[in-house]
C-alpha cells in the first residue's frame, strides 16, 4: 500500500500548506472590513474550471495509484510471470508524445489555422494511440496471454484499459473543443477548453509513461 | 432544562446498568487477563470522561439556559488558547495511558513463546476440523488442491511429517490444561474467524494464509466456538467446541484419533459382504432399498455411502435415535448394534449406495412456489437439484419419500433429533429447520423437493470421490 | 485578460423557463440539494423497514416466519450499505452540501450548476440500480455492507451470481456521481466565495462539508478500484483476490489472490468514509450550537484545525478495521498508535462545543435539543470507539455486538440527529414556514431516548461475546436466556423508535402547507444564507449584487453592538471595534 500513501502524504501536504498560505492561522474576530480578501478573481470561469480539473487530476492519480499499491502487493505472491510487452508499445507512445506536442503548441498558437492544426493533430494522433493499444491487446490474445491467464496479464488489461478508457474521456472534450474552434466561435471562449485539454494530455501522457515503465520493469 | 435533567440520569442510569448489569465478559479459561485488565484501564479513563464531560455540560446548560428577555447576555470569547492547549495536553496523557498497556499486551499476543505446541484448526463453510502433530510434533504441509473425500484437510500424502498427524473431523478439538498451545489457522475456501469468548483471543481465517492465535487455557471446560468472520448463509451454525482437559484425559483422547496415514489407509466398503448384512435390513427397509411407508422405514436406494455410514454409526451410538420421543428412531438402535464395527458398516454402506435408485411419486400438498424460496437457503448446503454434498455433509434430498422428509424436518424442528452432544452435523439442521415456523412451511418445502429430479443425479459417492 | 466572474456574470446562470426546468431538470443548487434529500430519505426509509425485520427476527426468532437465513443476510448488507452511502453521504454532501455551500460563502450557485444537476440524475440511477437488485434472480447479495471475498462472489453467500453485480456497478456509478458533486463542492468554496469571505471567515458547516469533500475525492477510488477488480474476478475469472479455494468440494479455477488486499483497499476507503459523514455533521452542529446559544463558537480556529487534522489522519488509521484479519500483525501496533491520536482532535471538538455552552445564552428550541443530543451520543459513540481502536482490547469484542453498537452510535444516532436538528434547523429559511414546536420536542425525546435504550444494551451483548451477523444464537452455551430476552427488548426499542419517526416526516410535510410564516432570520443567525432577501432564496440567491462580507461567521453578543448577532454581510459602524 506504499504507492498510495505516498500520494497522500503528498496531497495531504499540499492542501496543509496551501491552507497556510491561505491564513488558516488568522485570527477571523479580529479584523473587520472587506480589504483583508486580496484575491483578484472571484468565481472566474476559467479559474474555477482550472480548479475543478486540479482535483479531477487529484482524484484520477488516487484511482492510478491505488491499482499501483495493488500490482505491487499481488506481484510478491509466487505464480507471479511477467508479461512480455509488445513492441508496439514504444511507437503508440511516441504518438501520445506527439499528442501532447501538438496540444501544447495549439494552446500558445495566435493565428486561427495554427490552431486549428494542431487541434486537429492532437486528436488524430491521440485516436491513433487508442487503436494502437487496441492493437496490442489483439497481439497478446492472439499469443495467447488472456485477461485471467496470470494475475501479471490481469494488471496489464487492466492498466492499459484504464488508461485508454481516460483517453477517450479526453477525446470527448477535445471534440467539442474543436467544433467550437471550427464553427467559428470566440477564439477566446476555446481557449480555456484548449488549456484544459494541454493540462490533461500531459497529465494523461505522465500516467501512461509511469505505467509503461511500471510494466517494462516488472 | 429537562435536558438536562434528562443527561444527569441518563449518566447516572449508565454507570448503574455498567455496574448491575448480568451482561459482562464471560469468565476467563485462559492466561489472558491482560487483556481484561487493558479494558479495565479503557474503562476508567473513558467512564471518567463520560461522566465528567456529560455532567459539566448538564451544568452548563441549566445554569446557562435562556429564561427571558433579561437572561443576561452570551460571554463574547472566541478562544481561550490555554485553556486549549491544556485540554489537549491532559487528553493526550489519558491517550496515552490507554495506549500503552494496549501495546505492551499486544506484544504478548504477537510473540509467541517458544515452547508453544502447536494445533491446526482448519475451517470451512461450515465446519471447524483440527489436525495434531504425531509423534515428531511436525505438521505435515497441506495444500488445498489436494482435499478431496478422503483427504478433506488436504494433508500432503508425500510429506513424511503428515503421516502421524492426527486428523480430527468431528468439531470438537482437546487441548491439555497449562500448556500455552499456538493454534494456527488455515482455511480450505473462504475467510472464517476461530472466536473462544472464555480465551478472549481470535483471528480470521484466510485461504492462502496460515494464521495464528496463542493462550495458556487455565480452566477445564468445555468451550463453545463460533465463527466470527461471515463465510455464507450458514455461518451462524458454524460451531465447534475446545474442552481443556487435564493431561491424563487429553493423552487418552490423542490415543482415540487417526492418524492421516490410518484414514488414507481405510478399506473400501465391500459390496459382497454388504450385502449379506443387508439381510436384516431388508425385512423393514425392502429388499432393494425401496422402503416401506408402513413400517416408516424410508427409502435407501440412491442416497451416498458416507451418508448411510454416518447415520448407521449414529444411530448405533445412540447419538441419533435415542430422544424419548423419536418413537422409530429407538428401534433402529438395536438395527445398528447388529453391525460389528465401522468395517461393518462401510460394507453395508456401500451395499446400499450400490442399489439403483428407485423412483417415488412424492404425494406432498404444498405450495410449490413458496417451497421453491424457502429452499434457496437449503439448496445451498444440499445442492440446488437436492443432490447432497459430501463436504457439506448433506445428504441427497431428491426422490426421498415426502412422509420421511416431513418427519424429520419436524423432529429437527422440535430437537427430536439433532439434539446429542456428540452430533456432528444435527445442530446445524437444528437451526436451519428452525427457520420453518409452521407446519406450512414444513409441507411447502417438502411439496418443493418432491418436484426434484431423481434421477439427474446420483449422491456422488466415496470411490467415485476418493480420486 | 480579465475574466468576468461568474459571480458577476447575471446571464451565466441558465433561469429556468418552465415547470420542469425548474423542479425536475433543474440547475438550482437548493432544487438540486433538495432532490439529494428526497432521494436519500427515501432509500433511507427502505433500510429502515429491513432493519426492522432483522430485529423482528433477532428479538422474536419463534413467532415471525417472515425471514430466511438468507434474506437476513441480504437485509443486513443491503440496509448497512443503504444507511452508509446512498443515506448519510448523499445527504450530507449532497443534500446539505448543495444547499448551503453557495449560500454560505454568497455565491449564486455551484460553479459548474449543469454538472450538478448530472450528479443528481447520476445518484438517483445508482440508487435505481442498487435497488433493482432486489429483483434480480437469487436476489441482492448477502456479503454484509464491507463485501469481503472470496464469499461474496461464491456458491454459499446470497446473491453471488448476481446481487453482487449489480451492488458492484451501483457503487461505481454512484462513485460518478460523487465525483461530479464533489469537484462542484470544493471548486465552488475556493472560486466562488463572494468579496470578504476569507476561509477562515466561512463557518464550520462550510469547513465540515468541504473536507469531507476532499476526503471522499481522493478515498472513494479505493472502493472503485476493488469494486474493479472484484467484478472483474468475478466475471472474467481474474485471481486479484481469490486464493486457491475448495468451493462446497470442488476445486476453484482461481489462484493467488489476496483476500486481505480486498480489505486493505477497503478499508483504505471505508476509514476516511466515516469522516466523510461525521465532519459535516461537526461542522453543522457547531452551527446550530451557536446560533441557539448566542454564543460564537468556542475556539474556531482549533475547530477548524481540528477539521483538517483529523481529515489528514483518517487516511492512516484504516486497518483498524482489520486488526483480526490476519494482516501482519506489527501492523497493529502503527494503527492503534495513530487511531488513539486521532482520538485527541476529536475530543478537543467535544470540548469546545461544550465550552460554547458555558455562559451562552442557550435557546432549548429543537434544533438546539437535537444538537446537545448529538453531544451527548457522540461522546459515547467516541468513547467506546477507544476501546476498539485499542488493538488488544479489539481481539475479544471485534465481530461482536460492541462493534454494530459503537458503529450505530458514531454513525447512525449521531449525525441522524445532526440531521433532524439541521433540517428543522434551515427549514423556515428553505421553505418560509415554520414547523410545529411541540410535534418536534416529542420527536426529539422519543428518538433520543428511544436510540439510547436501543444501543446502551447492546455494548454489552458485546462484552459477553454475542457475535454479530447471526441469525439466531440457539445452541450456544455462554449466552444466557437473559440475553435472548435483552435481544427482544432491543427490538421493542427499535422498533417503537423507527415507528416514532413519522412524527417527523407528518411535521414537515405539514407545516409546508399549513406552517405560519416564517421571516428569513427567524433564529437570529449570523451567516450569509439567513441574510437574502427572499425566504426562500430566488434562483441566483442574492438578486442584483452580491453580499460583501465584513465579519467572521460567529459575532454573537458583540459587547457594546445593538442586537445580540451581527449579520456577516453588516458593515462595520464608523468606531466600532472588532471583538476582543
Amino acid at each position: 500500500m506504499e504507492a498510495i500513501l505516498v500520494f497522500i502524504f503528498v496531497a495531504v501536504g499540499v492542501a496543509y500548506w496551501w491552507l497556510w498560505r491561505h491564513k488558516i492561522m488568522d485570527k477571523p474576530w479580529a479584523t473587520e472590513g472587506t480589504e483583508i480578501d486580496v484575491r483578484e478573481d472571484l468565481g472566474g470561469m476559467f479559474s474555477s474550471a482550472k480548479t475543478g480539473l486540479f482535483f479531477f487530476l487529484a482524484v484520477v492519480t488516487s484511482v492510478f495509484s491505488l491499482f499501483i499499491s495493488a500490482y505491487f502487493t499481488r506481484m510478491e505472491i509466487n505464480d507471479w510471470l511477467p508479461v512480455h510487452e509488445p513492441g508496439l508499445l514504444w511507437f503508440n507512445t511516441t504518438l501520445l508524445v506527439l499528442a501532447s506536442v501538438a496540444i501544447h503548441w495549439c494552446s500558445r498558437a495566435e493565428r486561427e489555422p495554427v490552431v486549428k492544426a494542431t487541434l486537429m493533430a492532437c486528436g488524430i494522433f491521440t485516436i491513433a494511440f487508442v487503436v494502437g493499444q487496441y492493437m496490442a491487446w489483439q497481439q497478446l490474445i492472439s499469443d495467447g496471454h488472456y485477461l485471467q491467464s496470470n494475475p501479471a496479464n490481469a494488471f496489464f488489461y487492466l492498466f492499459t484499459g484504464l488508461h485508454a478508457l481516460h483517453i477517450i474521456g479526453g477525446l470527448w472534450v477535445w471534440l467539442r473543443a474543436t467544433f467550437r474552434v471550427f464553427s467559428g466561435v470566440e477564439l477566446e471562449e476555446a481557449r480555456i477548453s484548449v488549456h484544459l485539454c494541454r493540462t490533461y494530455w500531459h497529465f494523461l501522457l505522465i500516467v501512461w509513461m509511469v505505467l509503461f515503465a511500471l510494466l517494462l520493469s516488472t | 432544562m429537562l435536558v438536562a435533567i434528562a443527561f444527569i440520569l441518563l449518566v447516572v442510569i449508565s454507570v448503574a446498568f455498567h455496574l448491575w448489569s448480568p451482561w459482562w465478559f464471560t469468565p476467563l479459561a485462559s492466561d489472558w487477563g491482560t487483556i481484561d485488565l487493558t479494558v479495565d484501564i479503557t474503562f476508567w479513563v473513558t467512564g471518567a470522561v463520560f461522566i465528567a464531560v456529560n455532567l459539566f455540560m448538564a451544568y452548563a446548560i441549566i445554569r446557562y439556559r435562556n429564561k427571558g428577555p433579561d437572561t443576561a447576555r452570551a460571554r463574547y470569547e472566541p478562544e481561550n488558547p490555554k485553556l486549549e492547549i491544556w485540554l489537549t495536553v491532559v487528553t493526550a496523557i489519558g491517550v496515552a495511558a490507554m495506549l500503552a498497556p494496549g501495546l505492551v499486551v499486544w506484544n504478548d499476543f504477537v510473540n509467541v513463546p517458544d515452547e508453544a505446541w502447536e494445533v491446526e484448526v482448519v475451517g470451512e463453510q461450515w465446519r471447524w476440523t483440527y489436525r495434531l502433530p504425531g509423534e515428531d510434533d511436525q505438521l505435515g504441509t497441506s495444500d488445498a488442491s489436494l482435499v478431496n473425500i478422503k483427504n478433506p484437510l488436504g494433508v500432503n500424502p508425500n510429506d513424511p511429517n503428515g503421516q502421524d498427524d492426527l486428523i480430527i473431523t468431528s468439531n470438537i478439538v482437546h487441548i491439555p490444561i497449562d500448556k500455552p498451545v499456538k493454534m494456527l489457522l488455515r482455511s480450505k475456501d473462504v475467510l472464517h474467524d476461530f472466536a473462544v469468548a472464555e480465551f478472549r483471543v481470535k483471528m480470521d481465517l484466510v485461504p492462502g494464509l496460515v494464521t495464528y492465535i496463542w493462550l495458556t487455557p487455565t480452566k477445564i471446560g468445555t468451550y463453545d466456538v463460533l465463527c466470527e468472520e461471515l463465510c455464507g448463509l450458514a455461518h451462524f451454525t458454524m460451531r465447534g467446541k475446545v474442552v481443556v482437559d487435564t493431561q491424563e484425559d487429553f493423552d487418552a483422547w490423542k490415543a482415540e484419533q487417526m492418524t492421516f496415514a490410518e484414514t488414507q489407509a481405510i478399506s473400501e466398503g465391500n459390496v459382497a459382504v454388504g450385502q449379506a448384512l443387508y439381510g436384516i435390513c431388508a425385512a423393514c427397509h425392502g429388499q432393494n432399498g425401496e422402503g416401506n411407508v408402513a413400517l416408516n422405514s424410508p427409502k435407501l436406494s440412491g442416497q451416498a455411502d458416507w451418508y448411510i455410514a454416518q447415520q448407521l454409526h449414529n444411530f448405533k451410538h445412540g447419538i441419533r435415535g435415542a430422544h424419548e420421543d423419536d418413537e422409530f428412531g429407538k428401534q433402529m438402535a438395536p438395527m445398528a448394534a447388529v453391525l460389528a464395527d465401522d468395517a461393518a458398516i462401510r460394507n453395508v454402506s456401500a451395499y446400499v449406495a450400490s442399489l439403483p435408485p428407485h423412483i417415488t411419486e412424492s404425494s406432498a400438498q404444498g405450495d410449490i412456489e413458496r417451497g421453491m424460496d424457502l429452499y434457496l437457503t437449503c439448496g445451498t448446503c444440499h445442492g440446488m437439484a437436492g443432490q447432497g454434498n459430501y463436504a457439506t455433509h448433506s445428504p441427497k434430498l431428491s426422490g426421498q419419500e415426502d412422509w420421511y422428509l416431513t418427519r424429520q424436518l419436524q423432529n429437527f424442528r422440535n430437537g427430536v433429533r439433532g439434539e446429542h452432544r456428540d452430533d456432528l452435523f444435527g445442530p446445524q439442521m437444528r437451526s436451519m429447520a428452525r427457520m420453518l415456523r409452521s407446519d406450512d412451511d414444513v409441507n411447502d418445502i417438502v411439496a418443493y423437493i418432491g418436484t426434484l429430479s431423481q434421477t439427474d443425479q446420483l449422491a456422488p459417492t466415496t470411490n467415485e470421490r476418493g480420486q | 485578460m480579465a475574466y468576468v466572474a461568474l459571480s458577476d456574470r447575471g446571464q451565466a446562470l441558465s433561469h429556468p423557463k418552465s415547470w420542469v426546468t425548474k423542479y425536475v431538470w433543474s440547475q438550482d443548487h437548493k432544487v438540486i440539494a433538495i432532490q439529494y434529500g428526497i432521494t436519500a430519505i427515501a432509500v433511507g426509509v427502505v433500510a429502515l423497514i429491513l432493519s426492522a425485520m432483522m430485529r423482528l427476527q433477532l428479538g422474536f426468532p419463534d413467532s415471525f416466519s417472515i425471514i430466511s437465513p438468507s434474506e437476513y443476510y441480504q437485509f443486513v448488507t443491503m440496509h448497512g450499505m443503504i444507511m452508509v452511502i446512498y443515506l448519510l453521504t448523499a445527504l450530507f454532501l449532497g443534500g446539505f452540501g448543495n444547499y448551503l455551500i453557495p449560500l454560505m460563502v454568497g455565491a449564486r450557485d455551484m460553479v459548474f450548476p449543469y454538472m450538478n444537476m448530472l450528479s443528481y440524475w447520476v445518484y438517483l440511477l445508482s440508487v435505481i440500480i442498487l435497488m433493482a437488485s432486489f429483483f434480480v434472480p437469487g436476489g441482492p447479495t448477502g456479503a454484509g455492507w464491507t463485501l469481503y471475498p472470496p464469499q461474496a462472489i461464491m456458491f454459499g453467500t446470497p446473491g453471488a451470481d448476481w446481487g453482487i453485480i449489480f451492488m458492484l456497478v451501483s457503487l461505481a456509478v454512484f462513485i460518478v456521481a460523487f465525483t461530479m458533486g464533489g469537484l462542484n463542492y470544493v471548486t465552488t468554496v475556493l472560486q466562488a466565495r463572494t468579496r470578504g469571505m476569507t476561509l477562515m471567515r466561512m463557518p464550520l458547516s462550510v469547513w465540515g462539508i468541504f473536507t469531507a469533500t476532499v476526503l471522499g475525492l481522493l478515498a472513494f477510488p479505493a472502493l472503485l478500484v476493488s469494486a474493479i477488480m472484484m467484478m472483474l474476478d468475478r466475471l472474467l475469472g481474474t485471481s486479484f483476490f481469490m486464493p486457491a479455494i475448495v468451493s462446497m468440494g470442488e476445486q476453484t479455477e482461481y489462484g493467488g489472490g489476496s483476500p486481505v488486499l480486498f480489505q486493505h483497499l477497503f478499508w483504505f476507503f471505508g476509514h476516511p468514509e466515516v469522516y466523510i459523514v461525521a465532519l459535516p455533521a461537526f461542522g453543522i452542529v457547531s452551527d446550530l450550537l451557536s446560533t441557539h446559544a448566542r454564543k460564537n463558537i468556542f475556539g474556531y480556529r482549533m475547530m477548524v484545525w481540528a477539521i483538517v487534522i483529523i481529515g489528514g489522519l483518517s487516511f492512516v488509521v484504516w486497518a483498524h478495521h482489520m486488526y483480526v484479519s490476519g494482516m501482519n500483525p506489527y501492523f497493529g501496533f502503527f494503527f492503534a498508535t495513530t487511531t488513539l491520536i486521532i482520538a485527541v482532535p476529536t475530543a478537543i471538538k467535544v470540548y469546545n462545543w461544550v465550552l460554547t455552552l458555558w455562559q451562552g445564552n442557550i435557546h432549548l428550541r429543537v434544533p438546539m435539543l437535537f444538537a446537545i443530543g448529538f453531544i451527548f451520543t457522540f461522546i459515547h459513540g467516541g468513547l467506546t470507539g477507544i476501546f476498539l481502536g485499542n488493538v488488544v482490547v479489539d481481539l475479544p469484542l471485534s465481530d461482536t455486538y460492541f462493534v454494530v453498537a459503537h458503529f450505530h452510535m458514531v454513525m447512525g444516532v449521531s449525525p441522524i440527529l445532526v440531521v433532524f436538528g439541521a433540517i428543522y434547523h434551515w427549514y423556515p429559511k428553505m421553505t418560509g414556514r415554520m414547523f410545529n414546536e411541540t410535534m418536534g420536542k416529542w420527536h426529539f425525546w422519543l428518538t433520543f431516548l428511544g436510540t439510547y435504550a436501543i444501543y446502551l444494551p447492546m455494548h454489552y451483548l458485546g462484552f459477553l461475546g454475542v457475535p454479530r451477523r447471526y441469525y439466531s444464537y440457539e445452541g450456544i452455551d455462554f449466552i444466557p436466556e437473559s440475553a435472548l430476552a435483552l435481544n427482544t427488548q432491543i427490538s421493542t426499542a427499535a422498533l417503537f423508535v423507527a415507528v416514532v419517526q413519522i412524527l417527523f416526516f407528518v411535521n414537515i410535510i405539514w407545516s409546508l402547507f399549513k406552517g405560519p410564516k416564517a421571516d428569513g432570520n427567524p433564529w437570529g443567525a449570523t451567516t450569509l444564507e439567513w441574510q437574502t432577501k427572499e425566504t426562500p432564496p430566488i434562483h441566483g440567491n442574492w438578486g442584483p449584487e452580491l453580499p460583501g462580507v465584513y465579519r467572521w461567521a460567529y459575532d454573537y453578543s458583540v459587547p457594546g453592538a445593538e442586537k445580540d448577532f451581527i449579520p456577516q454581510n453588516v458593515p462595520p459602524a464608523p468606531g466600532e471595534t472588532s471583538g476582543t
